[in-house]
């Protein structure tokens, strides 16, 4: 018996915690949406999506551990580097004479 | 009782993580401005994410997954505040005014 399938309380392992706290996860990134679509400058919606991105990063992880597929955790990485880019050159790149960092 | 201990700390990391993490959605929906939208963004959620991250590594245990996990803690807790001080001073260099008391919410 592994960890994941260790019981908490009353067949409550710690693989549904984790896949819980991932749908919970789930329904904040959606939320980011609104920001996303109505922000009124380009910076927010930017914004917006890279708190998306770093909550996806999340749920990658959490799905990781509680489905028991590290490779997930691979995917994570790619993703949270690409996240990171995105938001450095879209930064960058839409600002005159550019030098935000 | 080791075993009882390391349950308690993952459920604790979890709800820390969820709570922070909500409380970065609800400041980038309701707050004025995109400074302050930025603020929330950069610490609450950089919080919530390393809680849920510290959450999966003790799950996981030692396996060379965990240590994958913690690079991704460290990145996370050095990219994402560089970003969002990339976003605010992009707008800032737009020529976005910041918002003060008595101004209507953007």
């Amino acid at each position: 018996m592994t960890f994941v399938t260790t019981v908490i309380f009353a067949g409550f392992t710690v693989a549904d915690l984790l896949l819980v706290a991932a749908a919970l996860f789930v329904s904040l990134a959606v939320m980011m949406l609104y920001r996303a679509i109505l922000g009124p400058t380009n910076q927010d919606r930017v914004l917006a999506v890279n708190v998306l991105g770093t909550n996806t990063v999340v749920i990658l992880a959490l799905l990781g551990a509680a489905l028991g597929e590290p490779w997930f955790l691979d995917i994570a990485l790619v993703y949270a580097l690409l996240n990171f880019l995105m938001s450095i050159a879209i930064s960058k790149f839409t600002v005159e004479r550019g030098g935000v960092i | 009782m080791i075993e009882t201990i390391r349950i308690g700390l993952v459920v604790v990391a979890v709800v820390l993580g969820l709570f922070f993490t909500f409380v970065s959605a609800t400041g980038v929906i309701r707050l004025p401005d995109v400074f302050s939208r930025a603020h929330t963004a950069s610490q609450a959620d950089t919080l919530g994410a390393g809680f849920a991250l510290a959450a999966v590594a003790l799950t996981l245990g030692w396996e060379p997954a965990t240590v994958k996990t913690v690079l991704l803690l460290v990145f996370i807790f050095v990219t994402n505040p560089t970003a969002a001080h990339a976003i605010a001073r992009a707008a800032y260099e737009e020529g976005i005014e910041p918002w003060t008391t008595g101004d209507e919410r953007r």
